[in-house]
């Protein structure tokens, strides 16, 4: 199970690269496995407010929809719009092309690094 | 050790790491790889499923015929030996305890094949409802494996191991005979049924036989090997019922559009409660098609002009067709056509009555 060290992770299941005040947040390899074949990704609008660990969309499998949590604070700045024709790139990359959504960062919420997140989903 | 009941293929499912579910108390595999990719091998080529959490349930002796007839809506008694039959068995009020195929094994044999959820209980009423008789029922359900291979390869690929001539096997009809596979000859009782749309087979084997005949299977080449979610998928297009979404002990065959399965001038536990509900008002199956890519789920509401009229009981977004189908359970009187709306996690999207199935397989010369 792949858990990068390059980022940082949620209890929830999601990563989130910061850049400055931008972040990138996806969904882990763990979750997107969980999930299995995703079918359909709602992700939050351009400049939608989204609050650290508040619902901000779902994400939906061809069995269940699952809620995606923010990690952060602040403001939507920009959604993978990929994933609208092809949404199977969560399971192909989860990490890279699979991305959801970047955020202008107003406030981190609770955040563990891979070794934390590691241990969080049992490796 | 693994606890009991469990699969005799459950060595090999975890060899390959498949995700394991509970289903029905038993440890299944829900997937191998991935639900579409197993459903599209399933339309294009092949896929094994295990299905040894169901249930095989001997009838014999020379009250066979008549506990069978007793016990089911439809009548099998004038089956000849060979077919299968699909009914169900309802309780004395006319609820449905599990829909099953019942084949014909010999005059005074026959075989049931009760959904694993319902096993002990349909063991439990053909017992009970045997009475004093002649006629012994047998749960083997432990000791045997079940095997289903679906798709428009199934019978080149089941023909490679069977000494069956399957050409010669038409649908709903089964025999027995012999596979050879790791060098090893094993008796087997061999049924065209299936729950995928596709032509296909389920095969019955002893469970010291299991593993040899799923790994020779596996590994033909246009084999996949294919889990619950994708089982789920192919039925749902396929538009065939599945116990505990369309069926439960609180519809009758009737509500859900299986009033063709009920025979009611024989007699069985149910039929004056049948009679009564076959004589008047309830509910309909039916299918629905909708737009976009966002399924509605089993549970969700039905409305017609802004009036609850129903639920969903399956939806998905349909692998083979690329839009959302759903069966549901909604009051007499929808046409085909007719446009109504679903409530879909809080906002409503249109759907569109349709007949079932969703979908059918290509006529092959």
């Amino acid at each position: 199970m792949s858990v990068p060290t390059d980022r940082q992770y949620s209890a929830e299941h999601e990563w989130i690269i910061v850049d400055g005040n931008v972040a990138t947040v996806g969904i882990t390899e763990y979750a997107s496995n969980a999930l299995g074949d995703v079918v359909y990704t709602e992700l939050p609008g351009v400049s939608e407010e989204v609050t650290a660990g508040e619902v901000c969309g779902e994400i939906e499998s061809t069995k269940s929809v699952s809620d995606l949590y923010s990690p952060v604070s602040g403001a939507i700045q920009d959604v993978n719009e990929d994933l609208a024709d092809a949404p199977e790139l969560v399971n192909d990359d989860p990490y890279g092309k699979g991305w959801l959504f970047t955020v202008q960062v107003s406030e981190l919420g609770e955040l563990m690094d891979a070794a934390a997140y590691a241990n969080h989903i049992g490796e | 050790m693994h606890e009991a009941p469990f699969s005799p293929l459950l060595n090999a499912h975890e060899r390959v790491d498949a995700r394991l579910t509970d289903f029905a108390g038993w440890q299944m595999p829900l997937r191998f790889e991935s639900d579409l990719a197993e459903h599209q091998a399933v339309r294009t080529k092949a896929g094994i499923f295990d299905l040894s959490h169901m249930g095989q349930v001997e009838v014999s002796g020379p009250g066979a015929a008549q506990l069978i007839d007793h016990s089911f809506v439809g009548l099998s008694s004038t089956m000849e030996i060979g077919r299968a039959k699909y009914t169900m068995m309802v309780a004395e009020e006319g609820g449905v305890l599990d829909d099953l195929i019942v084949y014909r094994l010999a005059e005074a044999e026959f075989l049931v094949i009760p959904n694993g959820v319902n096993r002990t209980l349909v063991v439990d009423e053909l017992t009970r409802r045997g009475g004093e008789g002649d006629t012994a029922v047998i749960d083997h359900t432990l000791s045997r494996a079940l095997i289903a291979v679906q798709g428009p390869v199934a019978a080149e690929v089941l023909q490679g191991f069977v000494d069956i001539d399957l050409t010669q096997l038409r649908n709903y009809r089964c025999t027995s005979g012999f596979l050879t596979v790791a060098a090893r000859t094993v008796p087997t009782l061999v049924a065209r049924t299936g729950y995928s749309g596709e032509d296909g087979f389920e095969v019955s084997i002893s469970a010291n036989d299991a593993e040899d005949v799923w790994e020779a299977l596996a590994a033909v080449e246009q084999v996949s090997r294919c889990g619950l979610a994708a089982r789920d998928s192919l039925r749902l297009e396929a538009g065939l019922p599945l116990y505990g979404n369309e069926l439960s002990a609180h519809t009758t065959p009737y509500d859900v559009g299986m009033g063709r399965l009920v025979h009611l001038d024989h007699d069985f536990v149910g039929r004056e409660a049948l009679r009564k509900r076959s004589e008047g008002e309830g509910t309909a199956l039916i299918g629905l098609v909708g737009e976009g890519r966002r399924a509605a789920r089993a549970g969700a509401s039905v409305l017609q002009e802004g009036e609850p009229i129903g639920a969903i009981t399956s939806g998905i977004l349909s692998p083979t067709l690329g839009y959302p189908i759903a069966m549901a359970v909604v009051t007499e009187g929808t046409v085909e056509g007719q446009v109504v709306d679903v409530d879909v996690r809080g906002r409503t999207f249109p759907m569109e009555v349709v007949a079932l199935p969703f979908y059918r397989r290509p006529k092959t010369t």
